[in-house]
């Protein structure tokens, strides 16, 4: 048997620091566990400020005598090379370890064993934790908004037959795929403008008319963010080349509109599109306050998604320009076939940044009565049945946009996969 | 004598207060294969982008198989159809394929059917070579094989002039004699060619005239036998003893 040095684990002995090891490090985390979850304290000998470190003390010693460098079992290897490279960052992993341990009860408790979701009145909360009830009755608000409940169908109706429309694309024969660009960017939107319009908004067919002021909720969410999205990529696209033409009028003119937009917050243009806009029109003209807000989004992110795009045209080397023209195609020919294919790629994290801030910007438009998801919570939590909920609503509000935007992020991120090229 | 497919008049060109090109004349017949060596900073470049007018020129004239180059973008655009043009950093489009970079301007600026336009790019990539990299993308390729792509998709547009732009010059020595023999045998097949090469064994294969330029002057121009035999100027000689 070789000297034990346990200031120096080696390979030599690898089995006695390995148990040694992981024996102290399963007590330090056992020790956390069972006084979080049971209340149990194993070490109610000691003082009470020793009885906190005695486990961290005792997990270091332990990921200490397992740092073992080569020592050919895989996992220990793994573990020593990510994450307990040195005693610091294995400080670091119990501190973490222990954190979680530590919150996981009164979060678990909280949303789950101490809350409620049974009843349909504030009574029925009478757990210390979440009162889900409130969520549950304020479902069809939240989702829906003030649109009649009767009528709720119409919305899902018509959002579902858009998703199903979105995955056009995925069942394509070779014959259409050329025609999905076009699909996706002039025929799609106009298709889910008229079911919005028709379907949504109803009016004709026998229809009953729902006026834009009792949308709300996360579907209206989707119908401002969607059409945003929609709008300022084309326009932003247009502003980005627009500020690097050589004729002056249309450069000046990019300039002009992108730094105004950018200058101005949002919530003011909001203001400005529903208060000071009506001013400037004639009488009789209407146009509707959803389409005002998202015409003044389009436009606000339509500035950032420019600056974006611009950045990705300046990335890319002169010589794609030089070659494009040389092959004797003209600007719209270079930009749309050689410049634009190769910018948009790069700027695949930049575009979706602006995308996700456009999605969580939407509950601004509150200030001009809409009330989408976040605007409905407000509406909910002030009123005198459910007064002192407001938790779970930011909660549940979070949790939705959260998803969303996870989505979409995940989503530009296989886009960026899907399209890298090597240089 | 056949009249001129590139007629140069007294060409001046600035860089804001630098003069590049100064007083420029300069005529090339039809199938003539002209070589433009010189010094860095010389000019030389710039000269052959003017002739498809990637740079401008400020004074004089450029006449390009009967078209002036002015401001005139549908003239120009043409003129740029016919003359086929490569570059020393190849700029091959890295999103499209070998095939597709061959494909886009045939199909998009003269409007070739899809697949006349792919067996005309087979046809010029199998002359160079490179047929059976026509799936992969740039990327993937050596530099050798890039800059001979390259040379197909100008050729797919069927120029009836070809500018090199110092085409060898960024390739790893061994890769430099297959993109040579590229256009040796695009030399033979009596296409009117300029080529800026620092490459003199090239010039003297294939070239009829050979051009010196120095501070934005052609010192010197004479047939390629003469011009290596007994160089008139003294900066010409000064040049080829340290090149050669």
């Amino acid at each position: 048997m070789n000297k034990l040095n346990f200031l120096k684990p080696d390979k030599n002995n690898l089995n006695i620091y390995l148990y040694t090891g992981s024996i102290l490090i399963i007590i330090s985390i056992l020790d956390v566990f069972l006084s979080s979850f049971f209340k149990i304290n194993a070490t109610n000998f000691l003082p009470e400020t020793l009885s906190l470190f005695l486990p961290l003390l005792f997990g270091l010693i332990g990921l200490h005598l397992v740092r073992i460098e080569f020592s050919g079992i895989k996992y220990l290897d793994l573990l020593n090379k990510n994450i307990n490279t040195n005693n610091f960052n294995g400080l670091l992993t119990l501190l973490i370890i222990f954190m979680i341990i530590l919150a996981a009860p009164p979060a678990l408790s909280w949303f789950i064993f101490d809350a409620n979701i049974s009843g349909d009145t504030k009574d029925a909360c009478t757990g210390t934790g979440a009162c889900w009830t409130y969520i549950k009755v304020w479902f069809r608000r939240f989702m829906y908004g003030m649109y009649p409940n009767e009528l709720q169908w119409r919305i899902n109706v018509s959002f579902i037959i858009l998703v199903a429309l979105a995955f056009v694309g995925y069942f394509a024969g070779e014959k259409l795929k050329k025609f999905l660009t076009l699909y996706y960017v002039i025929i799609y939107p106009i298709i889910a403008y008229i079911l919005i319009y028709y379907l949504i908004s109803g009016g004709a067919f026998g229809l009953e008319w729902v006026e834009t002021g009792a949308w709300g909720g996360l579907s209206l969410t989707f119908i401002v963010s969607f059409f945003c999205l929609i709008f300022c990529f084309p326009i932003g696209m247009l502003l980005a080349l627009g500020r690097r033409s050589s004729l002056p009028t249309i450069k000046y003119f990019s300039v002009g509109f992108i730094e105004f937009w950018r200058g101005v917050p949002l919530i003011t243009v909001l203001f400005m599109s529903s208060v000071m806009f009506p001013m400037f029109l004639p009488e009789d003209f209407f146009m509707d306050k959803l389409v005002r807000v998202i015409i003044a989004i389009s436009l606000f992110e339509a500035a950032y998604v420019a600056e974006v795009i611009r950045g990705g045209l300046q990335a890319l080397p002169r010589g794609q320009y030089d070659a494009a023209k040389s092959l004797g195609m003209g600007y719209w020919k270079m930009h749309i076939f050689v410049i634009l294919p190769q910018a948009l790629k790069l700027v695949i994290p930049g575009i979706a940044n602006t995308f996700l801030a456009l999605v969580k910007d939407t509950p601004l438009i509150f200030v001009v009565g809409l009330m989408e998801i976040a605007g409905m919570l407000g509406l909910a939590k002030t009123n005198p049945k459910w007064l002192g909920f407001a938790m779970e609503g930011y909660v549940f509000a979070a949790i939705i946009f959260w998803i969303i935007c996870y989505a979409m992020s995940k989503y530009s991120y296989n886009l960026e996969i899907k399209y890298k090229t090597e240089r | 004598m056949s009249d001129p497919i590139i007629k140069i008049e007294n060409m001046n060109k600035w860089f804001g207060d630098f003069q590049v090109l100064k007083d420029i004349n300069l005529s090339v017949e039809k199938n003539k294969k002209i070589v433009v060596c010189g010094p860095s900073g010389s000019g030389k470049s710039t000269l052959i982008r003017c002739v498809n007018r990637l740079e401008e020129h400020q004074k004089g004239s450029i006449i390009v198989d009967g078209t002036e180059l002015n401001e005139n973008t549908k003239n120009i655009e043409q003129v740029r159809a016919e003359v086929g043009m490569v570059f020393q950093q190849f700029n091959l489009f890295p999103h499209l394929s070998i095939l597709d970079n061959c494909t886009l301007a045939p199909i998009w600026v003269k409007k070739m059917p899809k697949k006349e336009a792919e067996d005309l790019a087979m046809k010029q990539l199998e002359q160079v070579q490179i047929s059976d990299q026509a799936q992969k993308f740039p990327g993937q390729l050596s530099g050798g094989q890039q800059q001979r792509c390259a040379i197909a998709r100008a050729l797919c547009m069927q120029p009836k002039i070809m500018l090199f732009d110092e085409p060898t010059s960024a390739l790893d020595p061994e890769m430099i004699k297959e993109v040579l023999d590229a256009m040796v045998n695009l030399a033979k097949q009596g296409m009117t060619m300029i080529v800026v090469t620092h490459e003199m064994g090239f010039a003297k294969e294939v070239a009829d005239e050979v051009i010196f330029m120095d501070e934005g002057m052609i010192i010197e121009k004479a047939n390629t036998k003469d011009f290596f035999a007994n160089p008139k100027s003294e900066r010409t000689k000064l040049f080829l003893s340290q090149i050669l």
